[in-house]
């Protein structure tokens, strides 16, 4: 068990009357990657702020390395901000901004340019140092605004939706840059996002939140594999979700067909399932359990896969993945009539 | 063939009359300003600045090319001494309207947090503005006079046993009516600046350590440097052309620019006013000429 880097305890944010965070228990260890994730409004900003000490905490602990942290001023928490839109100091030069903090620090001048020199180096933003933000493209601002906050070797960077603002290109490579910078340095990354991939593709431990509240953290793979209730499954995406009628241990669809699971059932009247949309197949035969029958309302081509759209009987709609050559073998066209099949391992019993 | 052949030469020209009127477009567009700044602006300057090299003979006006209006204005230690006093009031004003401005401004703008209370506050900034500025002076009289309504409380106070002479008719009366007056100048471009000062800015600075202190000096006061600006450039043009408030609140014992020229006008000395009103106004320009060298206020404009 490693030793944990960050911890929260009972973290509770309040404003006024609305509960942002409602008392959460956290345990991020230390040297990892940790995604906090969820819909707008959820409270992963603003348990990523409390963390930083940009925001009160309301009640509860906020535990760093074994220290609490709870009412400590931002810059003795050993913590490291970058902010979502950079907060680049537009009047200082791209080298002033990162040696910004050890100014506050009182390092003296030669020292102090010499190591945001290197900082700079290390981004690979040198010929930059004496540009101001605005001369930069965003991508360089936000390696700038990285090498600002890395500056005072803090244990934990906070990431504020750092990728939201870059193109789609750009926001691949930078992914990349953070997971290599993390794992070079070894601290722990808290980054928020609202972005499903880039939470599975980066971090050690996903956490998935909504209303305040923590839904699932685990990792990444955990997490997509056995969602635990409907919301993270339909928010990870990649998942059909099911209602099944509960008689006695024995599920069944709305039309009656049969499913078998490998799962434990549990004993509520109905049950919801997951299956994941790259296991269901077009089937050509019609057997008589683990089956959905529905009309085709999409097909998207991909590129390596195909997106089929089906909608049931009862009008709930569901996707399937199938990979560019099973589609092609046996294509199908809107309005068809298909029906399709899934494997009992492939079927996930959900939390209601 | 016939239509073809007819119809080329009229389409020609048709199109090179689109083409004249294109390229004059912009400038018809442009002339209405240029007509407004032309008479109200750039004929009476270069009236002015004609009638400076004018002979004033007795009662007449005689056109001419002399440069003896120029000869008086720097010949003389009055004018030399005026511009002194008149600079003076210029550096105590900005100086103070500065320092009340930006606090004023500082706490509107960070401080205040609901967006009703800012504007009800400026408002309340603001709303005396809407009175005449002659008006707001002469109220400071029946305050400031000897049996004035602060003299008085302070006789009864104990605080002093006769009355102060300071308060009214004296240098210390034109500064206090000047920054009364046109601290609201420097109040709204900084405040103007301030608001669009990114907040996460501040939090950026907090989280790299630094002091509330220094994130006025490194991110507050660098950043509000534009509104300091075109709120320098108006209390300080305001104060170098002012005659009247100093007329009225120094009893007459003070001297400005202003009111050298308004003196000379009334002895119908017209082109030695020009000739000073010619000085100041090249002064006035060489400070906001200065004050732009330091301050890059275009993003503000």
């Amino acid at each position: 068990m490693p030793e944990a880097g960050v911890e929260l305890i009972a973290v509770t944010k309040q404003y006024g009357a609305v509960t942002a965070v409602d008392a959460i228990d956290l345990r991020i260890p230390s040297g990892s990657y940790c995604c906090l994730i969820g819909p707008s409004g959820c409270g992963k900003t603003s348990t990523l702020r409390m963390i930083a000490g940009h925001e009160k905490v309301s009640a509860g602990d906020v535990l760093l390395g074994g220290r609490n942290i709870t009412l400590m001023p931002p810059a003795q928490r050993g913590t490291a901000m970058m902010f979502q839109n950079y907060a680049l100091f537009p009047h200082l030069t791209c080298l002033d901004n990162v040696a910004f903090s050890l100014r506050m620090r009182g390092v003296e001048r030669t020292e102090r340019r010499r190591k945001a020199a290197e900082m700079l180096e290390r981004v690979h933003l040198a010929e930059m140092a004496e540009r101001r933000p605005a001369q930069l493209s965003g991508g360089q601002q936000q390696r700038i605004a990285l090498a600002r906050a890395l500056i005072t070797n803090p244990s934990v960077l906070l990431l504020d939706e750092p990728l939201s603002a870059l193109d789609p290109f750009l926001r691949g490579k930078m992914r990349e840059e953070l997971k290599r910078l993390q794992r070079d340095l070894g601290i722990t990354f808290i980054h928020v996002t609202h972005s499903q991939d880039e939470a599975l593709a980066l971090s050690d431990v996903v956490v998935v939140m909504e209303r305040g509240k923590i839904l699932q953290s685990d990792a990444p793979r955990a997490v997509f594999e056995k969602p635990r209730t409907p919301f993270v499954a339909r928010f990870l995406g990649g998942h059909n979700i099911l209602e099944c009628r509960n008689q006695g241990g024995a599920l069944a669809l709305a039309d009656g067909t049969a499913i078998r699971l490998d799962e434990a059932v549990p004993a509520t009247a109905t049950v919801r399932l997951a299956v994941r949309t790259d296991r269901m197949r077009l089937l050509q035969d019609d057997p008589a359990i683990n089956r959905l029958a529905g009309d085709v309302t999409a097909v998207e081509y991909h590129g390596p896969f195909v997106r089929v759209g089906l909608q049931d009987k009862a009008g709930n709609d569901h996707s399937l993945l199938l990979s560019e050559a099973d589609f092609y073998a046996r294509p199908v066209a809107l309005g068809d009539r298909v029906v399709a099949g899934f494997q009992p391992p492939d079927v996930h019993v959900l939390a209601n | 063939m016939t239509v073809t052949a007819t119809a080329a030469p009229s389409g020609a020209a048709h199109s090179a009359r689109v083409k004249l009127l294109t390229r004059l477009a912009p400038h018809l567009q442009a002339l209405p300003l240029w007509l407004v700044m032309g008479v109200f602006l750039l004929i009476p300057i270069a009236t002015i600045v004609m009638v400076s090299f004018w002979e004033d003979q007795e009662y007449t006006l005689a056109p001419g090319f002399i440069l003896d209006n120029y000869r008086d204005v720097f010949g003389t230690f009055v004018t030399f001494s005026t511009y002194v006093s008149t600079l003076r009031y210029a550096l105590i004003v900005w100086a103070s309207t500065l320092a009340i401005g930006f606090t004023v401004a500082y706490v509107l703008a960070f401080h205040i947090r609901s967006t009703l209370w800012q504007m009800v506050l400026f408002q309340v900034c603001a709303v005396p503005f809407l009175t005449s500025n002659v008006i707001r002076m002469i109220s400071w009289i029946p305050f400031l006079g000897r049996n004035g309504l602060l003299n008085s409380t302070l006789i009864n106070l104990g605080i002093t046993d006769h009355p102060l002479e300071f308060l009214l008719f004296s240098p210390f009366a034109v500064v206090l009516t000047f920054v009364h007056l046109y601290s609201l100048f420097m109040v709204v471009p900084i405040f103007n600046t301030m608001m669009r000062i990114d907040r996460s800015l501040i939090e950026a600075a907090l989280d790299a350590g630094a002091r509330p202190i220094e994130v006025m000096r490194h991110v507050i006061v660098p950043l509000s440097l534009p509104g300091i600006a075109i709120g320098t450039i108006f209390v300080v043009t305001l104060v170098m052309g002012d005659f009247v408030t100093v007329q009225m609140m120094s009893g007459g014992q003070s001297a400005s620019v202003g009111l050298l020229i308004k003196n000379e006008i009334s002895l119908l000395q017209y082109p030695e006013a020009a000739a000073h009103a010619v000085i100041l106004l090249l002064t006035v320009l060489m400070m906001v000429w200065a004050i732009l060298r330091v301050v890059d206020i275009r993003k503000e404009l």
